[in-house]
């Protein structure tokens, strides 16, 4: 017997949600627990900073100009190499539960399996994999699916239908009639894609997931590894947990984050000192992408309303940390404390005010770009806690799970297994981390490459429907960590600049076989 | 409005791609997701894998340039136009082009994205016939 592996993800969370990465709005006593015994990462990046090509990095450990889902919209091929294949192979019972989202959610046609799995009553179906064998779908026995609330034929909205019908009407509807991000306001603000959602708090899919989860781990036998993938929608929007809850975090006590500036001048000379797309949105004079609602203006955000959403964010992040402690209590209880890795983290981050900004899209900050990253090795290990400041990527993950469970690492992986500290960080030449965003859709396109280091950020962005190819960002992260002076053009920068970009050249010329883009089948 | 294309180059001649697409009630034979159809005159309803329900209009069958044309009448569209051309490129050698125009946009994209799925049966029926 080796080493389990609990991977828990959360959806569009920042690094400075949790109690231990100095958050003050939710308490986190569980994951901040995890990373008092382990390894807490300082500066994990995600590969993009929208869901599926995310997600699609964490499973494939490659990036997405690799893998080929480029942007959301865009299925992972269904033959792309997949880790949960080779723990699989290793002898793993594997299992997804919770947001999967490596094929689109929109789905008339009913192409793909994941919407298909909780109407057919099938744990799992055969599909190709990458080394032309068939086996379960992407190297999972068991997927039970969920998204945000009840959209989709997903298995929490059908478990929700078959016997809480009820409730249903009081999740937010994530999409308008004409399949829209919605913008519509509620709460006490007004703010968009809030909602008091009276759903009691035990038919909330955040505890579903978790029961959903001690129920498959229930039923695994004790002498068998498992690789389980635990997986929460939030704290992504809608904003609407459990009604019952949300007296957690009072909204009207909630302070305005550091990067809101009250005053709308600040605000716009910030968004004025970046790449032209940002004042563009802010202004409602461009739609670059799908996974902000369309019809929202972020110049209209008010102070109040971001004092909601965070309010609202914390609760659901209290809800995830309150269900991950409830799923480690259960494998304590099995006896299987000291042989499991838990590994948390979250697909990609979210504004939640900064800039005066909401939601997510072409835009390489912090906000979006810096992720919670938390890796408690199993306590047999006598792992060595530590804080690892040098810039780690989830593109490691795959690596990481394979070398848990003794199996090397592929070729197709393209990320290194996270280091345990800094000084195994240097050894391995941890020091870069980049972030790609692509897309195209309803007639922009926008194409933009990041690289993050100890001292910088630096974004290019290339030819598309707003940028010529010569605008860029270059944040000193040590005197400017809230990015709000673009040094791009800052002579005294030249050199740093220099560098950075032949970093980016570097990453676009790796070697290694690409796989052919995928198709975008649908917004999201 | 969004307006998205996707096209194939197919080795077949145009005229048997043409067969392949012509008859509006042979489209569950190549649209991968459409189960069924009906069709009386120029009313089509089609039924998705995902058991939705899409009344249609045929606009245009003309087998002289190649082009099928239909809207899709479901009062989620605000507009709908679905064009499909053949074009004969060579003798074994078509380009078949599938535009989808759609408000809201969204839905457009949608559409657009079963077409591509489509194209490829199209292809896969058509160089299978032109093979013998």
């Amino acid at each position: 017997m080796g080493r389990k592996i609990l991977f828990i993800t959360t959806d569009q969370q920042r690094y400075d949600t949790l109690g231990v990465n100095g958050g003050v709005l939710s308490r986190t006593p569980v994951l901040d627990g995890l990373a008092a015994q382990g390894i807490r990462y300082e500066r994990c990046q995600p590969t993009s900073v929208v869901c599926m090509p995310s997600r699609a990095s964490m499973l494939t450990g490659q990036f997405p100009s690799t893998h080929g889902a480029w942007m959301n919209g865009v299925p992972l091929a269904i033959d792309a190499p997949s880790v949960a294949e080779d723990l699989h192979d290793a002898g793993y019972a594997t299992a997804l539960i919770g947001k999967a989202h490596f094929e689109p959610f929109m789905d008339p046609f009913g192409l793909f399996a994941e919407n298909a799995l909780a109407s057919l009553g099938l744990p799992t179906v055969e599909q190709d994999w990458f080394d032309g064998r068939r086996g379960v779908h992407r190297g999972f026995d068991h997927l039970e699916f969920a998204t945000h609330g009840v959209m989709g034929a997903l298995h929490y909205a059908k478990w929700m239908t078959e016997l809480h019908p009820e409730a249903i009407g009081g999740f937010y509807p994530v999409v308008d009639g004409e399949l829209n991000v919605n913008a519509a306001g509620g709460g006490d603000t007004g703010a968009p894609q809030v909602k008091f959602n009276n759903v009691p708090r035990d038919w909330y899919h955040t505890d579903w997931v978790a029961d959903r989860t001690i129920e498959w781990l229930d039923r695994q036998d004790g002498d068998r590894d498992w690789f389980c993938w635990m997986s929460f929608p939030d704290p992504h929007h809608p904003w609407d947990p459990p009604r019952s809850e949300i007296g957690r975090v009072p909204w009207r006590d909630v302070e305005l984050p550091a990067n809101y500036p009250q005053r709308a001048s600040e605000r716009e000379s910030l968004l004025d000192a970046k790449a032209r797309h940002w004042r563009a949105w802010y202004d409602g004079r461009l739609v670059s992408n799908y996974e902000a609602p369309a019809k929202w203006v972020p110049a209209t955000l008010t102070p109040d309303q971001v004092r909601e959403v965070n309010a609202l964010n914390a609760v659901e992040v209290e809800l995830i940390d309150e269900a991950v402690g409830r799923v480690l209590a259960s494998i304590e209880a099995k006896g299987w404390g000291d042989d499991v890795d838990v590994i948390f983290t979250s697909d990609h981050g979210e504004f939640q005010g900064d800039f005066g900004l909401l939601f997510k899209g072409p835009y390489h900050v912090d906000g979006l770009m810096r992720l919670p990253l938390i890796w408690r090795p199993a306590r047999s290990t006598r792992p060595e806690p530590s804080v690892v400041h040098a810039p780690v990527s989830l593109v490691s993950l795959a690596a990481t799970f394979l070398e848990v469970a003794g199996r090397p690492a592929p070729a197709w992986v393209e990320g290194a297994s996270l280091p345990r500290s800094d000084d195994d960080a240097r050894a391995r030449s941890f020091d870069s981390t980049v972030t790609e965003w692509d897309s195209a859709i309803f007639g922009v396109d926008v194409h933009v490459r990041s690289v993050v280091t100890r001292e910088h950020l630096y974004t290019e962005y290339r030819p598309g429907t707003m940028h010529d190819g010569s605008e860029g960002e270059l944040y000193d992260l040590v005197d400017d960590p809230l990015q709000r002076i673009n040094r791009f053009d800052d002579p005294a920068y030249a050199n740093a600049r220099a560098t950075l970009a032949e970093r980016l050249r570097s990453h676009e010329e790796r070697p290694g076989e690409r796989a052919t883009p995928g198709t975008l089948m649908a917004p999201v | 409005m969004a307006s998205l294309r996707h096209e194939r180059r197919i080795a077949a001649d145009a005229d048997i791609v043409w067969e392949v697409i012509r008859r509006p009630e042979s489209i569950p034979t190549w649209f991968p997701g459409i189960a069924s159809c009906t069709v009386e005159g120029a009313k089509r309803v089609i039924t998705t894998a995902a058991g939705i329900e899409m009344p249609e209009e045929i606009l245009t069958i003309d087998p002289l340039i190649h082009r099928f044309a239909y809207r899709i009448t479901s009062p989620l569209y605000r507009f709908h136009l679905g064009v499909i051309d053949v074009i004969a490129l060579g003798p074994s050698d078509s380009l078949c082009v599938y535009s989808t125009t759609a408000e809201p946009d969204p839905l457009a994209l949608l559409i657009a994205g079963g077409t591509v799925g489509a194209l490829d049966e199209i292809q896969k029926i058509a160089e299978a016939t032109a093979k013998g």
